[in-house]
């Protein structure tokens, strides 16, 4: 990897590598569908049915204000800012909490607990959804904002990865603080806390990428237009503009920016987040 | 500390899977009384030509796109795992589909593989290829289907990938150079191996996603055109929303839960044993 010119006379540096040839197709392939959506958003009606495909000859600005103002789509980003911040506080808060409880604390029923957890890890969605939905109901929230929140308020491969952070954690960080009688939290808040950042924004990451672009349960929970989330939205959109493909092309691109800017900022946390999802 | 985390996994999480399992059990449309029919749900499940189908259909797009989302994702993330001038462009091309939504995947494929005025049968009229109805065609709907949720994969499994080789230590492939290997051998004899238990996750994963494919069916064919995309999860969604049997449906997610189980179980044990008797793990 660090290979310097001078061990490795072969690996000279200033000849381009030959690797550019595999990864320009690679990346034009894979960006094609995401750049084409770009061009249509800023494309004429009439442009998008001639053929062969081209740029557009001016970019059409005004596909956006169409969609922006047709459809309540600042409505729909801020539901969605809500719920997806609300759940990544309290995933956070929650999970570090419980996490720590399961790694430290020998409480009644703690092992059993903590199994149940893992178990639920294994269930899929739509397992639980229809009984959820039941739930909902009994608590008279269908079609709300908290209705959409609160099944992701605690995900259990949070509590899991941040169970393992505190466990991987040396005890005798904690102990002269436990000896001198303070308390869990306490200990929690003032030691533990600033090392807790990567798992912490593992989570944050894992939990905001599910709720923002979660697509079943919204649908499933919602029916009007001013609870809806993005993704909800945007589904509702595509089918009031089926055949107007710039002005539906510039909703998607409003729907997705947030999140492709978050990540186009933070990609190595982003990256890495997603990886320790997988490597565990 | 724990309790309440306990307690709301407990309520959206434990509960509602043994009241699905009991729901399995009732004739209920949500909104009158339920009534216990015993295992009639599941007996007409074992009937019903459509469920057939839509497990036909479910079995066919994870046969399909679980290996070619695998295949593609080692060979992107081999040739992501070079430090060449803008690797950070194109790791960004590659991975900006891991986090765009499934509903905008659905859209911008529903345009790109638009019969009349699409990109992609643009681009086959132009190789002097025949241009294809993909969602509007029964027969090519859930090839479609594959190709569209492979894009939207493939930057997953070479991010999972990528990260799995950046852990093997550099040198174990620089001895085998040195040793004559090739490049090519070195990463099919050495690294390859050694990503075994990056690899069996992600067929766990890959599979599990599968088995659940909802989102982009929703999006652009609904199941159709004549139930050709209809799978396992489209169909429940069918029974309990737009029929209202949410018992039946409750039956299909209790067998959609089964087979999830059972395939995960199988996976892991076959992945977990190392026929090489020692480096994976």
């Amino acid at each position: 990897m660090s290979a310097s010119g001078t061990a490795y006379p072969r690996r000279r540096r200033r000849r381009p590598s030959g690797w550019h040839l595999v990864l320009v197709p690679t990346a034009l392939l894979m960006a094609a569908p995401l750049l084409w959506m770009l061009v249509t958003s800023l494309s004429t009606l009439t442009e998008t049915r001639q053929y062969p495909p081209r740029l557009p000859a001016s970019p059409q600005w005004h596909n956006y204000v169409q969609a922006w103002t047709e459809s309540p789509f600042a409505h729909w980003l801020w539901n969605s800012t809500v719920v997806s911040v609300t759940c990544v506080v309290s995933n956070v808060v929650l999970c570090a909490l419980a996490g720590y409880a399961f790694a430290r604390l020998r409480f009644p029923g703690s092992r059993v607990a903590f199994f149940a957890i893992l178990v639920t890890l294994m269930v899929p969605f739509q397992v639980t959804m229809i009984p959820t939905l039941i739930i909902i109901k009994h608590l008279h929230l269908v079609d709300s904002l908290p209705a959409l929140a609160l099944p992701s308020l605690v995900t259990p491969f949070g509590i899991y990865l941040l169970r393992q952070f505190f466990v991987s954690l040396p005890v005798e960080l904690e102990e002269a603080a436990l000896i001198d009688g303070a308390s869990r939290l306490r200990i929690l808040r003032s030691i533990l806390l600033p090392l807790m950042g990567p798992p912490v924004m593992t989570v944050a990451i894992l939990t905001f990428l599910q709720v923002w672009n979660d697509f079943l349960w919204p649908l499933v929970v919602t029916s009007s237009t001013d609870v809806m989330t993005i993704q909800l939205g945007l589904a509702t959109f595509q089918s009031a503009h089926f055949t107007n493909w710039p002005v539906l092309m510039a909703g998607t691109v409003m729907s997705q920016l947030p999140v492709i800017v978050l990540f186009v900022l933070g990609q190595r946390f982003f990256v890495s987040s997603i990886a320790s999802s997988g490597i565990k | 500390m724990a309790s309440p985390a306990v307690v709301l996994i407990g309520v959206f999480g434990l509960i509602p899977v043994a009241w699905s399992i009991a729901l399995s059990f009732q004739r209920n449309d949500l909104q009158t009384p339920a009534e216990w029919v015993g295992v009639h749900n599941y007996d007409t499940l074992v009937h019903d030509p459509v469920f057939r189908d839509a497990v036909l259909h479910t079995i066919v797009y994870t046969a399909l796109f679980v290996p070619l989302t695998l295949v593609l994702s080692l060979l992107a993330a081999a040739a992501l795992n070079h430090r060449v001038r803008g690797i950070t462009v194109y790791r960004l091309a590659v991975f900006l589909p891991v986090v765009t939504s499934t509903v905008a995947t659905g859209v911008v494929f529903s345009w790109l593989m638009d019969p009349e005025y699409g990109l992609l049968n643009a681009a086959l009229h132009r190789v002097g290829l025949p241009t294809l109805g993909f969602f509007s065609s029964p027969s090519q709907a859930l090839f479609a289907v594959v190709a569209m949720t492979v894009w939207g994969w493939v930057g997953f499994g070479a991010l999972i990938f990528l990260a799995g080789l950046q852990g093997i230590p550099p040198e174990l492939v620089e001895a085998a150079r040195i040793d004559g290997c090739t490049r090519a051998g070195a990463f099919w004899r050495i690294q390859v191996p050694l990503l075994r238990p990056v690899s069996g996750f992600l067929l766990v994963w890959l599979t599990i996603n599968a088995l659940q494919l909802f989102d982009e069916v929703y999006v652009t064919t609904k199941g159709g055109p004549l139930h050709a995309t209809t799978v396992v999860v489209y169909y429940l969604y069918q029974q309990a929303f737009q029929y209202f049997h949410a018992g039946y449906a409750a039956a299909i997610a209790t067998v959609l839960f089964a087979a999830i189980a059972l395939i995960t179980l199988v996976q892991l044990r076959v992945t977990r044993e190392d026929p090489d008797g020692g480096t994976a793990r």
